[in-house]
């Protein structure tokens, strides 16, 4: 075959249809992209399997029915790259005494690259607080509110070489706040939008400290891959350009090179099997046909986020495991942290076209640690953006004041489309036990399996803190001169996005289900990476941290296997 | 461009016969949902029907059902000075998306219709069709229905119709980005807006 040098690219591997192999990935994500990528690279034969379809940037379009999911009414997304509510239903709840109903209740990247497809691209650090949260402030009635068992300082090569790998454009020491890093950005901050620059006007009149947004989103040409054109589709859409630093675009490319990684889209996985002395055999999934299949493995590594990992630990219960795989504790799927937020907008005399280019280019965190002076536990970072897209905006973005139809309304329409940015606070979810993912003992989705039950009500420091930042936000417009700013109400959330601690990491069995290097206390050879390891929620920001937890993870799951202290079954 | 006032009441005399033979506009391609080839195919489908000028017909509305939607989704976004509803062929996106992926809202509309009809001849006694009342006398009666689980899909459908991807058949030639002055591009570049090009300059 004459290969050309777009072809040169070798096709990747494809292993006999169900023949054992060393790891299997279940979830190509944010997560679940990188362990296969490291383990492959080490010399491991790796199956990755994704539920969703195996795009590429050819697909990507600028298409707000096709692309722009459910997250704001009447819900008319298609579903292109994150999970099908029809085929995969959810019931909801505020409290297990109620009857849960079914809403879209959670939403997460449902495609090769999973949620880093779809994402905004903040790329935010933990600071080192974020980690030994507990001991500084004290416990919290309600909460299990807890240290985790690393520190920032353990965690910090890793979060360097995520931003070095992917591609991440940021400006090292330009906050304050920032926690010590051991290298700069690979790249330089993108350029400032309209937005920025008032932001930053407004942050700097009230004395705090903005800085150039950390995206990752390439500024230059980085690895082969061609810069940002500024196209501003970015939040809900997959990069045509391939800039934003997906795994599909940064990760996937190089864990096929190895010639040792097969990724097997529309691949469901239903149940995890384990042999008769607790070792996990291999996993049990639906192929594109609905085919049933099985594919057998030394070790399973679980990356299919905190909402679908621990339903597949439940789903996987058996006589040995009664309480679902890896659950001795009782805690998969308890804890259950999700994104709450409360956004405040206003528009200004001068059109900022923030449709144009990526959705942050400021951020500050002035508030980013808890306060004892505030009353209340909480903490948050604030960015000035923009995430409308015309016919979101026309239907949920406008002043409150528009009307809803007729020529006032187009008029409206007409003059602010282009003159409205967004203050959004990005804040604390404290984990308690009550908020969790469970199985819907009614609802089963189109495969037949027990739908996902998400129990959630916000703790009341919680919403507290979203009160706080909802009167942070309103000053910082308005120091910004903003000629008209409102408010979203803060309401009960009901649909849950960055889906995190459903699957906490600990060093005691019994108040964790992995250990600090992601292994299930109960399973010797079951790993279990991505958002539902985290023991707190940070600032819900969580890609980075879950990035920088996957190479952590997958160096000492290689490191482990090369010196056969992984207990297999094969 | 001839003032756009006149050329609506053009199109408001010529309404009814355009539904009735087809289309007189060249429309976006018939929306398929899901699969890109398919959208593709349609894209090719569209191109070959405009280039042929062959009508894309009507599939759910009725002639007569047509020029009533059509009337309600011209108040919602009218064309006063800039293109409306009406430019957007709005009413050929609501056509496509209740055969398609909204299939579930024919009996809102098919209920919703009657009843439009029916609060017409209500508050108006000597009108026949919402479609033939003047300007102010539909904004009276669509006023009263406002609240309705009807008016507000229609008034929902309407604004996706302007301001969705043209594929869809609505958005007739950009006009309703071009309305709200958003710039479909795969490329941007800096300055963006006024207050970053103000920064930018004060930097130099």
């Amino acid at each position: 075959m004459n290969q050309s040098v777009s072809s040169a690219r070798k096709p990747a591997v494809t292993f006999r249809a169900n023949a054992p192999v060393d790891f299997v990935v279940v979830g190509a994500g944010g997560a679940g992209a990188i362990v296969a990528k490291q383990l492959s690279t080490a010399g491991f034969q790796v199956v990755v399997l994704e539920q969703g379809p195996y795009l590429r940037e050819s697909s990507f379009h600028h298409d707000e029915l096709k692309f722009k999911d459910t997250y704001d009414p009447p819900f008319i997304g298609q579903e292109t790259l994150t999970n099908i509510h029809s085929l995969q239903p959810n019931t909801f709840r505020k409290s297990d005494t109620e009857k849960a109903e079914v809403a879209a209740a959670i939403t997460y990247g449902r495609c090769v690259g999973g949620g880093t497809v779809h994402f905004t691209a903040n790329y935010w650090r933990f600071h080192e607080i974020d980690f030994i949260e507990r001991s500084r402030w004290g416990s919290i009635a309600g909460t299990g509110f807890a240290d985790w068992p690393i520190t920032y300082a353990e965690l910090e090569p890793y979060y360097t070489k995520a931003e070095w790998e992917l591609g991440v454009s940021g400006l090292a020491g330009a906050s304050p706040f920032d926690p010590p890093r051991s290298k700069p950005y690979p790249l330089p901050p993108l350029p400032i939008k309209s937005s920025g620059v008032l932001f930053e006007r407004g942050a700097r009149k009230l004395g705090l400290h903005p800085f150039p947004a950390p995206m990752a989103i390439l500024s230059q040409p980085y690895h082969g891959r061609s810069s940002c054109q500024h196209c501003g589709f970015c939040e809900w859409f997959g990069c045509e350009w391939g800039a934003k630093s997906s795994t599909l675009a940064a990760v996937i490319p190089l864990a096929e090179k190895t010639g040792r990684c097969e990724i097997r889209a529309n691949s469901y996985v239903t149940k995890i099997a384990t042999d008769k002395r607790g070792r996990v055999t291999g996993v049990s999934y639906f192929d594109s046909h609905k085919r049933g299949q099985f594919q057998r493995a030394k070790a399973v590594v679980l990356c299919a986020n905190g909402a679908e990992t621990p339903r597949l630990l439940l789903l996987s219960k058996s006589n040995l495991f009664p309480q679902g795989l890896a659950n001795s504790s009782g805690l998969v799927g308890k804890y259950l942290m999700i994104d709450q937020s409360a956004p405040a907008q206003g528009t200004f005399e001068h059109p900022l076209n923030e449709y144009k280019s990526v959705q942050v280019t400021r951020v500050a965190h002035d508030f980013y640690d808890s306060d004892p002076k505030r009353g209340f536990f909480g903490g948050g970072g604030l960015d000035g953006r923009f995430d409308w897209y015309p016919m979101g905006y026309a239907l949920n973005g406008m002043p409150p004041d528009a009307p809803r139809w007729g020529a006032r309304f187009k008029a409206s329409l007409r003059e602010n489309f282009n003159r409205t940015m967004m203050v959004l606070a990005h804040t604390t979810t404290l984990p308690v036990a009550s908020n969790s993912i469970s199985l819907d003992t009614e609802i089963k989705d189109a495969w037949g399996q027990a739908a996902i039950r998400v129990t959630f009500k916000g703790h009341p420091d919680d919403v507290k803190n979203l009160s706080f930042f909802r009167d942070r936000e309103l000053e910082l417009l308005d120091a910004a001169g903003a000629r008209q700013k409102w408010a979203f109400p803060i309401s009960d959330t009901t649909l849950g996005v960055h889906l995190l601690g459903t699957c906490r990491m600990g060093n005691e069995p019994k108040e964790s289900v992995v250990d600090k290097f992601h292994r299930a206390h109960d399973v010797p050879n079951l790993f279990i990476v991505d958002g539902s390891s985290f023991v707190t929620s940070g600032r819900n920001q969580p890609t980075c941290t879950i990035q920088a937890l996957a190479y952590r993870a997958a160096d000492n799951i290689a490191r482990m296997a090369k010196s056969g202290s992984i207990e297999t079954s094969i | 461009m001839p003032p756009l006032k006149r050329r609506r009441m053009r199109e408001n005399k010529a309404n009814r016969r355009k539904f009735l033979t087809g289309s007189a506009f060249g429309l976006g391609s018939a929306w398929i949902a899901l699969h890109w080839p398919a959208i593709l195919a349609a894209q090719q489908y569209a191109h070959d029907a405009m280039a042929s000028g062959q009508r894309v017909p009507l599939q759910f509305f009725s002639a007569e059902q047509a020029t009533e939607i059509e009337a309600v989704t011209a108040q919602i976004i009218p064309s006063d000075g800039t293109p409306g509803a009406r430019e957007a062929h709005v009413t050929y996106f609501i056509d496509r998306v209740l055969v398609t992926f909204e299939r579930d809202k024919q009996p809102t509309y098919e209920q919703g219709l009657r009843d439009l009809h029916s609060k017409t001849i209500e508050l108006l006694t000597s009108a026949h069709e919402f479609s033939e009342l003047k300007a102010e006398e539909q904004i009276r009666v669509l006023t009263a229905i406002e609240d309705s689980t009807f008016f507000e899909q229609v008034r929902v459908h309407t604004i996706m119709g302007f301001l969705s991807n043209p594929e869809y058949g609505g958005n007739y030639e950009q006009v309703g980005w071009k309305t709200i002055e958003f710039e479909e591009s795969h490329v941007h570049a800096p300055p963006f807006g006024y207050y970053d090009a103000e920064h930018t300059k004060s930097k130099s």
